[in-house]
């Protein structure tokens, strides 16, 4: 028996064991809702015995335990469910209470495999963008549906429901848990939503940063599971690197009044060496392998940042590369334009406007207004650059972006 | 598992008897016939038929004690009309997928609708 606060104990153990056991309950008994609610109900006992009777030794065996007895409970109860039960699982249910969990624990290999196979099903491209962030939440992240609407500032019906819904139509329509023949379409899909859930946790940050879950540091730790079922994927790395230089950065992200800081404002010092440290070293591995993508790139991006001491330090000319390729890849304007600004910085700001000026339909963007303001400001043309920044300020309803392209305009 | 796959095309951008060309149909014969002979060969087929244009549709309401409406034309009047229909058996939806998108028919939406009952299964 441990000492560890037992209601941390059982948040931890769903956080590291709560998606593994659903992945693999789910692939023996060919039901992943019965899987997640058997796990839940186990989570809910752990939660009402443990404080009295003390945290098992080793948590993660009773989860799986207790939620395949609670399983082989739910499929008891019911005739209709029972018939199920005898052509899905019948030496599960032959053995009443297995001596052993030989039918339950196969090799490493083949959880890891049920486990990928439940990553892949929570981003089928037949469940909406939603469902998918919701189930790969709860069901690969064990959140419980309180703590994915606490990070989404949702009602929690809001949650419950997509889940729900989502649960009904993998068992409705049939959606398996198997690999897809087009893999490399689902991982990107997997990206996708674990990226949208950094994002979310990256941008509010700051708002009602007391009793939000960490998003970001959430999309982090699944995004290091991917890594470990996918481990030669190197997008998957690719992604966990551009997420760790950029949480690296989060405590300078904004001043103490709450407004943004661009990058060469930010204090440096502030930033967490380590995680900038074991940044490089997963996107060395990923670029090792030598299949390069978007989320290398844009990690790449982040890693120059990241890297310069001093923001005069930063590495343009790599960046602007990097934004090059970014653009070949996915045809993005806002890439371009974000390249034209990298090679005014690397190669001068007239370098920069010339590449400005083959960006197209962003003309109702203000970020494009307000890179031609600076580009013109540092090639000696204020006339031309007041007219752009007031151009980008017609543009911004954003208060914070408002008062810095004042600021830009006064100081011309 | 047994799923309905609903085609739904734009009738206006369909050959008509006048804009048809000889080599076209027979073209477009030929995929319908392999597609129809792959379906049949994975044991995959239970039904599937073309239908006549959405304007020979004829429209029943129902009310409590039968019709209470008969109509001329599609429920919707709409330039997407269902054209035809294939219920087939599949492992998964993955596998239905597969097959719905291997319908010769570009530019088609084809909505894949799982079968909850069917009494003559």
């Amino acid at each position: 028996m441990t000492h560890a606060d037992p209601a941390d104990a059982v948040t931890l153990l769903a956080r590291e064991e709560g998606g593994r056991v659903t992945a693999i309950l789910a692939a023996r008994f060919g039901d992943l809702d019965l899987a997640d609610e058997a796990v839940q109900e186990a989570l809910v006992e752990a939660v009402a015995t443990w404080p009295e009777r003390g945290v098992p030794d080793n948590p993660a065996a009773w989860l799986l335990t207790v939620a395949r007895n609670k399983a082989l409970d739910r499929l008891r109860r019911t005739t209709s469910a029972a018939r199920r039960t005898r052509a899905l699982a019948p030496d599960l249910l032959e053995r009443d209470r297995p001596a052993d969990e030989r039918g339950l624990m196969v090799d490493d290999e083949t959880v890891a495999d049920e486990h990928l196979r439940l990553v892949l099903l929570c981003c089928h491209p037949a469940l909406n963008r939603d469902a998918q962030v919701a189930l790969t939440l709860r069901l690969v992240g064990g959140l419980t549906t309180t703590e994915i609407a606490a990070g989404y500032l949702v009602p929690e019906p809001t949650i419950t429901q997509r889940i729900v819904r989502a649960k009904r139509k993998i068992r409705t329509a049939g959606i398996p848990l198997a690999v897809p023949a087009a893999l490399d379409e689902r991982v990107d899909a997997v990206l996708q939503v674990l990226y949208l859930v950094f994002n979310e946790g990256y941008l509010s940050r700051g708002t009602d940063a007391v009793t939000r879950v960490d998003l970001a540091d959430e999309a982090i730790r699944l995004t290091r599971l991917v890594r470990t079922l996918l481990p030669e994927a190197a997008e998957v790395a690719g992604l966990l690197a551009l997420e760790l230089f950029q949480r690296a950065r989060f405590a300078t992200r904004v001043d103490a009044e709450g407004t943004i800081l661009r990058l060469e404002e930010q204090d440096r010092r502030l930033w967490d060496t380590d995680l900038v440290d074991e940044g490089n070293r997963v996107l060395a591995q990923a670029i090792a392998a030598a299949r390069p993508g978007p989320y290398q790139l844009q990690a790449v991006i982040a890693a120059e940042h990241a890297n310069a001491r001093t923001a005069a330090d930063t590495d343009w000319s790599t960046i602007a590369t990097a934004y090059g390729q970014l653009a070949v890849i996915t045809g993005s304007p806002v890439v371009r334009l974000n390249q034209a600004v990298a090679v005014g910085m690397a190669d001068g700001p007239l370098a920069g406007l010339a590449l400005l000026d083959r960006v197209e339909g962003l003309a109702e963007y203000h970020l494009l207004h307000a890179a031609y303001g600076d580009l013109n400001a540092r090639a000696g043309r204020p006339d031309q650059a007041r007219v752009a920044f007031e151009r980008a300020l017609a543009l911004t309803d954003n208060p914070a972006e408002q008062s810095l392209l004042r600021s830009r305009i006064a100081g011309l | 598992m047994e799923y309905l796959f609903l085609i739904t095309v734009d009738e206006s951008q369909m050959p008509t008897r006048d804009t048809a060309t000889p080599d076209s149909g027979s073209d477009g014969m030929a995929a319908w016939l392999a597609y129809n002979q792959r379906l049949i060969d994975g044991g995959h087929w239970v039904a599937g038929a073309s239908l006549q244009p959405s304007e020979s549709t004829t429209t029943l309401k129902l009310g409590e004690g039968g019709v209470s409406a008969t109509t001329d034309g599609p429920y919707t009047e709409t330039k997407e009309q269902v054209g035809g229909f294939y219920l087939v058996k599949a492992a998964d939806l993955d596998e239905a997928l597969t097959l719905a998108g291997a319908i010769p028919a570009p530019y088609a939406v084809v909505e894949v609708r799982p079968v909850m009952f069917r009494a003559d299964a």
